[in-house]
């Protein structure tokens, strides 16, 4: 499992990668989301 | 006219628009997740080490379909533009701007995770490359086009500019896809392409490509959602 982490040495490009890609995604749908809300309240 | 093609400008009314759209973000949401989980699985636990980059090469998965994306988002939104602008439909234009927030997500990905894939391969996280700057260029005009349509109160104009300056913005698209071609730079050339096989394992390659049609999915359905957002706005 800890080898499948440190992805051969390079753990931080892999993840750092991953990482931001996804976090942004996510952050995109929550943003959408509470968009959503505030339009169907008003 | 005939029957088939008015039952499409039905579906150009935003309010005819607006339930359609809520079914087709939910399928995309939904196809966008398992397509996720299946890419990823492959990217990690079925594709084979690269002989020469180790794991690093890993970050393809996810570069590769961010970059279609964003080239791709850019020329799905001028067309919108210029559908508003020679048809002066409201739904073409909430299209357009709805696509232009996710179309900059994803170039911004594609140069993000092409810094982390270039710093331990190149062993620098950026160079003046025509590759990468011309997709820098395109974060900008994502960013200009947003900004544009912010800075005009009156909701028609706005459009209007907004759609003309997304229309001049698409030479960038064609000048990013051919940059490797063009000027010798560092960026690799096309790894995939329609008239030879494809450069590396066939494993690899299929984990590309249904990493691409999930984002695929996730922007048809996060546009779709926000293009709800903007006609509950407006109407």
């Amino acid at each position: 499992m800890s080898e499948f982490f440190a992805m051969g040495g390079y753990a931080l490009y892999v993840w750092g990668a991953y990482g931001v890609t996804f976090a942004l995604m996510a952050l995109e749908v929550a943003f959408l989301m509470k968009r959503v809300r505030k339009a169907q309240k008003s | 006219m005939t029957a088939q093609s008015m039952k499409w400008f039905w579906y150009a009314s935003p309010q005819t628009f607006f339930p359609l759209a809520g079914v087709i973000a939910r399928w995309c949401g939904a196809a966008a997740a398992v397509l996720c989980a299946v890419g990823l699985y492959i990217g990690f636990f079925v594709a084979p080490t690269d002989a020469q980059q180790g794991e690093a090469y890993r970050i393809i998965f996810i570069h590769v379909p961010a970059a279609w994306m964003s080239m791709f988002i850019y020329v799905v939104m001028a067309f919108w533009a210029a559908m508003g602008l020679a048809f002066n439909t409201r739904l073409s234009h909430m299209m357009a701007s709805a696509l232009a927030p996710t179309g900059a997500l994803f170039t911004f990905v594609a140069l993000w995770t092409g810094s982390f894939w270039g710093k331990p391969t190149w062993g620098t996280w950026w160079v003046w490359d025509a590759r990468l700057t011309s997709e820098l260029i395109l974060l900008f005009l994502y960013f200009g086009f947003m900004a544009l349509q912010a800075a005009i109160d009156e909701r028609r104009r706005a459009e209007r500019a907004g759609a003309l300056f997304a229309i001049v913005g698409i030479v960038n698209v064609p000048i990013i896809y051919y940059s490797v071609q063009w000027w010798n730079t560092l960026h690799q050339g096309a790894s995939v392409s329609l008239t030879r096989a494809p450069s590396m394992a066939a494993t690899m390659l299929t984990g590309m490509l249904i990493m691409a049609l999930a984002f695929w999915m996730y922007s048809i359905a996060v546009a779709l959602v926000r293009v709800r957002c903007i006609i509950m706005e407006n109407e």
